[in-house]
């Protein structure tokens, strides 16, 4: 415990320091996973006020911190030993970097004196973790940690937020230190705020009352510098059609006649379109990533394109820039705002409208079988857009983002950069520890589930009321619809079920019928288990879960071989989109 | 084209990896990397000379700034600026003959004599690239039994209002 000499002579210890900071800075909930190189830490939370998760796997720790920032704004913050608990963690911190995630990351490290000598548990952390964090340090003395710390908050949660790691050695642990909290994080070599240029801003303002077709293009960026109304009072001052991508949605409302949905590999019609059509593209907190792009030297060949970003490497990286506008996308926005003049775009707004109604998302399916995308529609029917809708990587992903309807930001949290398979259920967890109120539903596949299954316990044994929905295809789809599609639909690798698996993948053709049996599954967690087998089973029994304040896992046995359409095939141009 | 990367750094373990490893990890390549102290205790300075065009080398540059413990990167390619490289060269001499050759070298480049032995002799020469090269081009008819070069390092040059980076 500590011991007072003076009141500013508190002496804490190295893990006293890190808990106590890490309350400081606001966390109300650590993911930790204990083990050797972290056990002094842990020995301080266990009299901390912090709520405390373990989940079953540091993988399952990093999404979990990560589905809690995106749902609430704030870090997430996780702890685990050192070698093989940091090198778990890897997955999660590139998962949160490259979609911007703030997120402090403790690791354990073995004794300094032992660094090096290939110890036990012992890996290169900060090596290993340097080009998936957006910094990371290694504590070489317990003076260091309260700085490092607040630091650490600071850089994750500035910028472009993004997960920032703590490497800790045990015997830094261990030592004693008089160290305070430092009254003011400066970081000479750190530039996170940038002043918006005027001359830019009025520049584009310009263009923009000029434009005859214009199109706002809005990311994630967008929802992390609280742009939304912003972004929303420009809209609709210029009447600028928006259209986001899968890390905008619900930066602006899909419910305003201004929305044109999702733009992208899988976006509407009507946005890919516009975006060859628009005469001034408009990209808020958007990098112009290849899954939006396609083709990058032929995306939006007719518009001049402004690029509003935080992060000076993105401007210019994918296409040409004709207006940069280096800053807070909000800051910007409202620079812009009263340069802007009042707009109709009519014959713009009606040419989209009349798309719209020519290319509305659509799909078929046999009687009797469940289409993915209408179990999608009666969640979106039940939740209103007033759940956050948290999902896996694949199929079942695009058709999320394409069929629930997002009306507000983080209401829609997904892998997208780093595309993550087994993101969905933990995050959907983080996501529910940050927001205990909302409704939280997770989206996941028959394969993205299994990676990360062992965390429905963590669901389970802190009461959280996830409503884990298994679209179960028995494939891998996204990956099977690639290989139909491109690979002569030799579908190496992706079939889960029993049937019609190619000659050196057979397996026993009798029981179980299940691979997994999911109910089951759950049921070993105790988990409340449901397998949806018939459409008509589908509205009333989602009615029923969602209603109920448990967790449940819901089995959805859909149509197998659906492909997501529309779709830019990969490495051709928006134009080359193929509709159905 | 090369272009001379200057960055200012904090004076902190592992920098030289990770400006190494970001640049790598893009894709793009070094081809020389001189790292060493300043005249401020706490800051180092790098030079890397990076092979690529512009939309490259922007891209390097922007980078490089970004990570929390660089203070500044400048691209000193088109703006005023010193570059130096020193190399040192031990070259075999198999007769008085040669080695009279390779001093009469030395003498034309202000190369230095840093060591002589009865078979062979060592210059020392520092020198923008230019001249560098040309050195090498003349010794290329002899016997070159060791070689080391010190990378570019560089400087911008103040007097045109330039802040220094």
């Amino acid at each position: 415990m500590s011991d007072k000499k003076e009141n500013d002579q508190i002496e804490r210890t190295g893990a006293q320091c890190v808990v106590e900071e890490l309350e400081r800075n606001g966390c109300d909930v650590i993911f930790g996973y204990p083990g050797g190189a972290v056990l002094d830490i842990f020995d301080s939370i266990y009299s901390s006020p912090m709520h405390l998760v373990l989940p079953r796997h540091e993988q399952g720790a990093v999404h979990m911190a990560d589905g809690y920032a995106r749902a609430t704004g704030r870090p997430g913050v996780c702890l685990v030993t050192s070698g093989p608990g940091a090198t778990n963690t890897i997955t999660g911190l590139a998962t949160a970097y490259i979609d911007g995630t703030p997120m402090v990351c403790i690791t354990g490290q073995v004794p300094l004196p032992a660094i090096g000598n290939d110890a036990f548990q012992e890996a290169d952390t900060i090596g290993i973790s340097r080009p998936c964090t957006k910094h990371n340090r290694l504590i070489r003395s317990v003076d260091e940690i309260p700085e490092a710390i607040a630091e650490a908050f600071y850089i994750a949660s500035t910028g472009k937020p993004g997960p920032v790691l703590i490497d800790i050695p045990k015997d830094v642990q261990k030592q004693f230190t008089t160290m305070q909290t430092p009254e003011k994080v400066q970081i000479r070599s750190y530039t996170p705020h940038f002043e918006i240029n005027n001359k830019e801003v009025a520049a584009l303002a310009k263009a923009i009352n000029k434009a005859k077709r214009p199109l706002l293009y809005v990311g994630g960026g967008a929802i992390t510098a609280k742009a939304c109304k912003a972004l929303s009072e420009l809209a609709h001052k210029a009447q600028i059609p928006v259209t986001t991508t899968l890390m905008g949605l619900g930066a602006f409302p899909e419910t305003d006649p201004l929305s044109l949905n999702m733009l992208g590999m899988h976006g509407h019609a009507t946005a890919n379109i516009a975006v060859s059509y628009c005469d001034l593209l408009i990209s808020v907190g958007a990098r112009f990533s290849d899954r939006v792009t396609g083709k990058a030297s032929e995306f939006a060949q007719k518009a001049q394109i402004a690029h509003i970003d935080i992060d000076p490497s993105s401007i210019g990286k994918s296409v040409r820039v004709d207006y940069p506008i280096l800053g807070d996308a909000r800051e910007a926005l409202e620079h812009l705002l009263p340069l802007v003049s009042e707009n109709k775009h009519e014959k713009w707004l009606e040419q989209l409208s009349e798309l719209k109604a020519k290319y509305p998302l659509k799909y078929t399916v046999a009687d009797g079988d469940i289409a993915t995308q209408y179990v999608l529609e009666e969640v979106d029917r039940i939740c209103q857009g007033n759940a956050i809708v948290v999902t896996d990587v694949g199929q079942h992903q695009m058709w999320a983002a394409q069929y629930i309807t997002l009306k507000e930001p983080r209401t829609f949290i997904t892998s997208g950069g780093l595309g993550t398979m087994g993101f969905g259920l933990p995050a959907a967890i983080g996501a529910q520890l940050g927001q205990p109120d909302r409704l939280v539903v997770a989206i996941c596949g028959d394969g993205g589930i299994q990676m990360n299954a062992q965390e429905l316990v963590v669901a389970v044994e802190h009461k959280l009321p996830v409503k884990t929905i298994i679209l179960n295809n028995t494939y891998l789809g996204m990956v099977r619809q690639w290989q139909e599609m491109f690979y002569e639909r030799r579908y190496s690798g992706v079939v889960l079920s029993q049937a019609d698996r190619p000659k050196n993948e057979r397996i026993e053709e009798s029981k179980p019928v299940f691979l997994p049996d999911f109910v089951k599954l759950a049921d070993a967690h105790g988990m409340n288990a449901i397998r949806i087998t018939k459409p008509e089973d589908v509205r009333p029994t989602l009615e029923r879960v969602f209603a109920d304040r448990k967790p449940w896992l819901i089995e959805v046995m859909v149509e197998t071989e659906t492909n997501v359409f529309p779709m830019v095939p990969p490495g051709m141009s928006v134009a080359e989109m193929i509709i159905d | 084209m090369q272009h001379i990367i200057t960055a200012l750094v904090e004076n902190k373990p592992g920098m030289l990896a990770r400006i190494v490893g970001l640049v790598s990890g893009r894709g793009y390549n070094i081809e020389t990397l001189n790292v060493g102290p300043t005249q401020d205790p706490t800051l180092s300075k790098m030079t890397l000379v990076v092979p690529g065009d512009a939309h490259v080398l922007r891209q390097v540059t922007l980078q490089v700034s970004k990570l929390v413990d660089v203070l500044r990167v400048t691209d000193v390619t088109g703006k005023r600026h010193i570059d130096r490289e020193l190399i040192l060269v031990e070259i075999a001499t198999e007769s008085v003959a040669q080695r009279t050759e390779i001093l009469d070298l030395a003498t034309l480049f202000d190369a230095e004599i840093a060591g002589v032995s009865q078979c062979s002799i060592t210059l020392q020469l520092a020198a923008d690239s230019n001249v560098i090269s040309d050195f090498m081009l003349l010794l290329k008819p002899y016997h070159i039994l060791d070689l080391s070069r010190s990378g570019r390092i560089a400087v911008a040059h103040t007097n045109n209002g330039d802040s220094p980076a």
